[in-house]
């Protein structure tokens, strides 16, 4: 399996010896969640016997896809050596934007869609520049919008519809057509999948191919591996950063967008604590909490994971209440093994 | 490490020591052991073949209400030889998942809540298509029917606020404070709603943050001292009773604190006279009667209720019931 070095006395530039295949995949950062995913499914796959029906195996990807839409901008930003913690409550914020503005200008349901867009990047903008202006950590940055916008939810629905949750925009026009690009069902031999699936796996594949084939992706890893390094030799640092807060909003538009649609009402104190879901399913998923390493696909990967352990307790009929130590079990575990193949990956490089 | 070892040694002998001779004589594991044996015994009654009920809240961790709830219907599912499943969760979308979960494991009947009605209606529509027979409890009285549930059992919420406000003018109070403990639960809004509206004097809502203790406390009593003429306090949860009981004392306020639900600590207050009433929906009522009513609909095609929703609620409780009901608010079963 070993490559020949040439044996000549010309010395070859390190960063051009070929690796070999194998050493290739022990260096990807998501190869330990590969081998934590695949446990899982065999263990419950031996549990719950009604796990592996199709029905049961949508139902997990949909809980999946509903947190990996959110999971894939939060490790982007983890490589870039930032946090979110407002992405959480975020979701409902652009939710509820979005339908109190068609309801309240009796606009159609796309005009709600749009002014919801532009308001959750510009959170995700404020973040960003607040961040790279006060130089502040990331934090505390986003503690501080996590508890704005947890009271703003609150506030401002109550102030506008004058009850806790928003009213039903069901009837208004641009509705269907909104629902079936956020929140429809499609068949495929007749098991109904979500589309928040195909949404999920689109940004996984954007998200890739930003980080590995664009200069933009090695602006991301190299401002969340070393800042400074990476301002000298030219990096746009506060461009790029304020760009990854631009993605977790854009990922909150569309999980708010899908929880508007598919229930037609928002409730207005949700998503608080979701914010650290999303970034064990990150770090499960192969990134470093320093940041400067990981990968989209990991954090699928941890997506799946948690849908998985999450309705796998269900289908095994075991008490829910243990559901949090697994996952904690499960998080500690991950970052061990990851640990660990990293080393070997390094050492045999 | 031998310092440590030593003690590790002394720690676990001493705490050894302190059990076997600190016997308590009142109270702990033997007390509860001895009224546990008083409670019903389990074992099937019927012939049926085993089937298997799913119950899905909107409940969130470690709740005691809904402990009481699962209560009743785990002692309905061991005598009607059912195979009882229950999850929870407080947010809507991850409640609409565990529904979805259920009709996947294709039980044989749903029980669920509809706090938050909009978020289950593809899961049940699903349930429906599937031909599994649900029941709502709790809350979704006034929508069950839409959602195909063939019954629903628990207590009007704004009927029960009404009640309250009613036994509030019976008690000549003149200015009322309602605490809600849950920002964005609409049964609560419409609790203190109903209150407001059957309520002769003048009744304020007071927002509390319900997973912190100390803070609920803090805003009561601030709420008391700055507004002397609160003459009565309405908790909208058993356990915030006692948390206001407290506050008013060290307000050092004369108002009356009266709540919803009822747990051991209600039942204690009421009968030393801290409490002035509660409103009981009588949780294990309703998590008995929703599996057994499954249970009859599968068994023969029963329906309860005459197409209206079956009350569980609100019964006032008041000092001269509180001693009876404590033996069973001690079992967990009120």
């Amino acid at each position: 399996m070993s490559t020949t070095t040439p044996a000549s006395t010309e010395k070859v530039d390190e960063r051009l010896v070929k690796a070999s295949p194998w050493k290739k995949l022990l260096g990807r950062p998501e190869l330990g969640s590969v081998i934590g995913a695949v446990a899982v499914f065999i263990f419950f796959m031996i549990f719950a016997d009604s796990f592996l029906r199709a029905t049961s195996l949508a139902t997990v990807l949909y809980a999946s896809s509903t947190l990996g839409i959110m999971a894939v901008p939060v490790a982007l930003l983890m490589i870039g050596g930032e946090f979110d913690l407002s992405a959480g409550v975020m979701v409902t914020s652009s939710a509820l934007i979005s339908s109190m503005f068609s309801y309240q200008m009796t606009a159609n349901t796309w005009v709600g869609v749009g002014v919801s867009l532009l308001v959750t990047l510009a959170i995700g903008v404020f973040n960003g520049v607040m961040l790279t202006r006060t130089k502040l950590p990331s934090f505390i940055i986003t503690l501080g919008t996590f508890l704005m916008l947890t009271g703003m939810n609150l506030g401002f629905t109550k102030l506008i519809s004058g009850t806790v949750s928003t009213k039903s925009i069901a009837d208004m026009q641009g509705f269907d057509s909104a629902k079936s690009v956020f929140a429809s069902t499609f068949s495929i031999g007749g098991v109904d999948f979500k589309i928040t699936i195909i949404w999920w796996l689109a940004l996984v594949l954007v998200a890739t191919w930003i980080l590995l084939r664009t200069r933009i992706g090695n602006w991301i890893f190299a401002v969340g591996g070393d800042l400074d390094s990476a301002r000298a030799v030219g990096v746009p640092v506060n461009k790029t950063k304020i760009g990854l807060y631009m993605g977790v909003a854009f990922g909150a538009w569309i999980s708010g967008q899908h929880l508007l649609f598919s229930y037609d009402v928002v409730q207005s104190g949700e998503g608080v604590g979701n914010e650290l879901i999303y970034i064990v399913a990150a770090v499960i998923g192969g990134c470093l909490i320093t940041g400067g390493y990981g990968s989209a696909v990991g954090a699928a990967i941890g997506a799946l994971i948690f849908g998985m352990t999450s309705k796998g307790i269900v289908f095994a009929e075991w008490n829910s209440d243990w559901f949090k130590f697994f996952l904690g079990a499960m998080l500690l575990l991950a970052t061990l093994l990851n640990a660990w193949v990293r080393k070997r990956a390094e050492a045999s490089k | 490490m031998a310092r440590f070892r030593t003690w590790v040694s002394i720690a676990v002998a001493g705490a050894l020591g302190l059990s076997l001779a600190g016997c308590s004589s009142t109270g702990g594991k033997r007390a509860e052991d001895a009224r546990k044996s008083q409670a019903a015994q389990g074992r099937a009654a019927v012939d049926t073949p085993r089937w298997t009920f799913a119950m899905i809240t909107h409940s969130g961790d470690g709740d005691t209400f809904w402990d009481i709830v699962q209560n009743g219907a785990k002692q309905a599912a061991t005598k009607d030889n059912i195979n009882f499943l229950y999850s929870h969760n407080e947010e809507a979308n991850q409640q609409a998942q565990l529904v979805d979960a259920a009709v996947d494991k294709k039980v044989d009947g749903i029980i669920v809540t509809l706090a938050k009605p909009d978020a289950m209606k593809s899961a049940l529509a699903r349930a429906e298509k599937a031909g599994i027979p649900v029941i709502t409890v709790n809350s979704g009285s006034e929508i069950y029917k839409k959602y195909g549930a063939i019954t629903h059992i628990g207590q009007d919420e704004t009927i029960a606020g009404e009640a309250v406000g009613k036994e509030l003018n019976k008690r000549g109070k003149k200015k009322a404070l309602c605490v809600l403990h849950e920002q964005g639960n609409v049964g609560h809004e419409q609790r203190c709603e109903g209150a407001k509206k059957a309520f002769d004097g003048k009744m304020t809502n007071l927002y509390v943050e319900g997973t912190n203790m100390p803070d609920v406390q803090s805003s009561i009593e601030a709420k008391l001292q700055s507004d002397t003429s609160i003459d009565s306090v309405v908790t909208l949860g058993a356990p915030f009773a006692a948390t206001a009981v407290k506050a008013k004392e060290d307000a050092s306020s004369k108002a009356e604190v009266d709540t919803f639900d009822l747990n051991d600590k209600v039942a204690q207050g009421l009968k030393d006279g801290d409490l002035g009433f509660a409103v009981d929906q009588q949780p294990y009522l309703q998590g008995y009667e929703a599996v057994d009513l499954l249970w009859l609909y599968r068994y023969n095609a029963n329906v309860l209720g005459g197409g209206l929703p079956v009350l569980t609620g609100p019964e006032i409780v008041t000092k001269d019931q509180a001693a009876k009901l404590q033996e069973f608010t001690k079992r967990g079963t009120r």
